[in-house]
């Protein structure tokens, strides 16, 4: 019988942060757009495979065309499709940023925890470290860490000669330096639910320190959690793609919609419109991720105001 | 305070050492050691004297040594020569530091004239239409890739309109006037403040709502006060501590905007000084270029911190943690 209580509460707080989330219009709204771009993009050979082309195939004989039936946004510089090329970009763009958001989020929890568990010195430490990060110029040191010459780095040669090197890379330098917001959120609820009862009637149970934080403290921090790492892969995908414009990031012919903005500065005057495509991708994507955080936000934690 | 501020600055002093080793490690990973340029530069040198030259420049010893010589060397004055500019560090340095002041100072100046009406009026109308309206831009403000917000300005103002130049400082071979250069600038300030406007709004309309809950709003208006009164004269002065905290903060990724602007603007100031050297395996004006960013950003979070214990006495200066102006 109390079992069944339990869970009746358990769902209506659920089915009452998703109420609430369904008032925040833009933010279903931007939910069912990021559903449809990640369905779309992933559908990238589908599409190749219907219209019988290949979005590395250059024909220089056709460069610039403007968009036609067959080649719905038009070909690029090489002649290569844009739609379809826009869609692997997508597909790079999108697993870079939730990739990331999640490695940074694991990461963050896991030092906020600590510190926020420990205590002390520990926490001292932590936290001067994460100051310390934060207070850092974030652009020139990413720019930095992406144009190493990893041959020199001492990481094995299997990893340095795989085709997706690019793509590991700026995951880890990413997710290096944007930890910071969910440490320092773990951390400062942590510090508080420590102090709870139910933290005391564990410890009082004899219940390890690594299972007081991973059964007792964090499942109280999934909500805050949640937020914060889906507001970050707005700015994720935002250094992802600058990086890649600079030329420092994913690199071609593995496509992203950043270094395809990559020439369109040069082609900005025979064609603009090529430089269009990827930034609204981008743009819209970014927004959508930011309306929904903060959806996210009104419906799991309503106190909060951000 | 005095201890809490030595404390800071110690703590400043520390990430600032610390960041130079590991940024000097990082500089010797980058690809292209100084002796491969002079071997590109002079065919005839054989790998005996590649050998030597590595020998003689001390770059076979290990990095500690070469840190502790190049640490020795930085305290003493000398930074070194840079390979791009064929000019020593400092006096390439100097203008690029003036111009990206300038070049920030304005953006901020701007962005902040704009955000703060705009975040009071989105939050004492909150949820009103012109709320939302404000809300919706400040989103787009912070989603917007800077980089391209920079290409379509290019593309409307300079490619299609042809009123405003595309990069660069002044007109080459032009007249010299304060009305050309001030043209130059125009885009690079425009980029940057649409870039960071739609955060400082939402900080202000944050703060202004948080402000505006608190009892002694609800004594004011009790008093009679009118709501220009309570609005400015009470909520506004408490409003505006977080503000100035937070937009000091924001210094760093303002800084990350300005590298983005200048790179794309040929702009000469830091931020593009600094990506230049990094890709033109220029080592000592990266490392020093880099030094000075991160001393910028030590300078404004350090600032963010003094700032908002001077402005709000309820903060105890001596608390070790919890400084955050979260």
């Amino acid at each position: 019988m109390s079992e069944l209580v339990i869970n009746q509460q358990g769902q209506s707080t659920w089915a009452l942060a998703w109420r609430r989330f369904l008032k925040h219009k833009l933010a279903v709204i931007s939910g069912c757009y990021l559903i449809f771009v990640c369905a779309l993009s992933a559908a990238a050979p589908i599409f190749e495979f219907l219209r019988g082309i290949d979005a590395n195939q250059a024909n220089l004989f056709s460069r610039f065309a403007l968009p036609s039936f067959d080649a719905w946004l038009g070909l690029d510089e090489l002649g290569r499709d844009v739609f379809t090329r826009l869609l692997y970009g997508g597909q790079v763009s999108l697993l870079v940023g939730l990739v990331t958001a999640l490695v940074a989020a694991l990461f963050g929890t896991v030092i906020g925890l600590i510190a926020g568990y420990r205590g002390g010195w520990v926490d001292a430490i932590l936290m001067r470290l994460t100051d310390s990060v934060i207070s850092l110029p974030l652009l020139p040191l990413l720019i930095v860490l992406a144009a190493i010459d990893l041959n020199k780095s001492g990481l094995p040669d299997a990893i340095i000669q795989s085709e997706n090197i690019s793509l590991y890379r700026i995951i880890f330098i990413v997710a290096v330096v944007g930890w910071t917001t969910v440490a320092r959120l773990v951390r400062g609820a942590a510090l508080s639910l420590r102090e709870r009862d139910f933290v005391l009637a564990a410890k009082v149970q004899g219940a390890s320190a690594f299972r007081i934080m991973s059964v007792h403290i964090l499942p109280n921090l999934i909500s805050p959690i949640i937020v914060a790492t889906t507001l970050s892969i707005g700015n994720i995908i935002l250094l992802e793609s600058v990086l890649s414009f600079l030329g420092l990031g994913i690199q071609p012919p593995v496509a992203s919609w950043g270094n395809l903005l990559t020439n369109a500065q040069e082609l900005i005057f025979n064609a603009p419109w090529l430089a269009f495509y990827p930034g609204i991708a981008i743009f819209v994507t970014v927004i959508a991720f930011n309306f929904l955080g903060d959806g996210l936000q009104d419906a799991l934690d309503p106190k909060a105001e951000n | 305070m005095s201890r809490y501020l030595a404390d800071r600055l110690l703590q400043s002093f520390v990430v600032l050492a610390l960041m130079s080793f590991v940024v000097f490690w990082l500089m010797g990973l980058m690809p292209g050691d100084p002796i491969d340029l002079m071997i590109s530069a002079d065919p005839k040198l054989t790998s005996d004297d590649a050998i030597r030259l590595r020998q003689l420049h001390g770059l076979d010893r290990p990095i500690s040594e070469r840190y502790a010589n190049w640490l020795g060397g930085a305290i003493n004055g000398d930074l070194g020569f840079s390979r791009l500019h064929a000019k020593p560090v400092l006096t390439v340095l100097w203008p690029a530091l003036g111009n990206t002041v300038l070049l920030l100072g304005i953006s901020f100046i701007v962005s902040v004239l704009i955000a703060l009406p705009a975040g009071i009026y989105a939050a004492i109308r909150q949820y009103s239409g012109p709320d939302y309206l404000i809300n919706l831009a400040a989103f787009a403000g912070i989603s917007i890739p800077s980089f391209w917000l920079a290409l379509l300005l290019i593309t409307l103002f300079s490619v299609i309109l042809g009123v405003l130049p595309a990069s660069g400082t002044e007109t080459i071979g032009g007249l010299s006037s304060l009305w050309d250069k001030a043209k130059f600038l125009v885009l690079p300030i425009a980029t940057l403040t649409i870039a960071s406007i739609g955060s400082h709004t939402r900080f202000v309309r944050a703060a202004v709502i948080e402000t505006m809950r608190q009892d002694y709003i609800r004594t004011a208006r009790a008093k009679g006060a009118s709501e220009t009164r309570v609005v400015l004269h009470h909520a506004l002065r408490n409003a505006l501590i977080p503000v100035v905290t937070i937009i000091a903060l924001d210094f760093g990724y303002l800084f990350s905007g300005a590298l983005i602007v200048e790179t794309i603007f040929a702009y000469p100031g830091m931020g593009k000084l600094i990506f230049d050297a990094i890709m033109g395996n220029d080592f000592n004006l990266a490392m020093i270029a880099f030094l000075f960013a991160t001393i910028l950003t030590l300078a404004g979070n350090l600032f963010a911190d003094i700032a908002y214990g001077w402005l709000d006495p309820r903060i105890s200066m001596g608390a070790s943690e919890g400084s955050s102006g979260e």
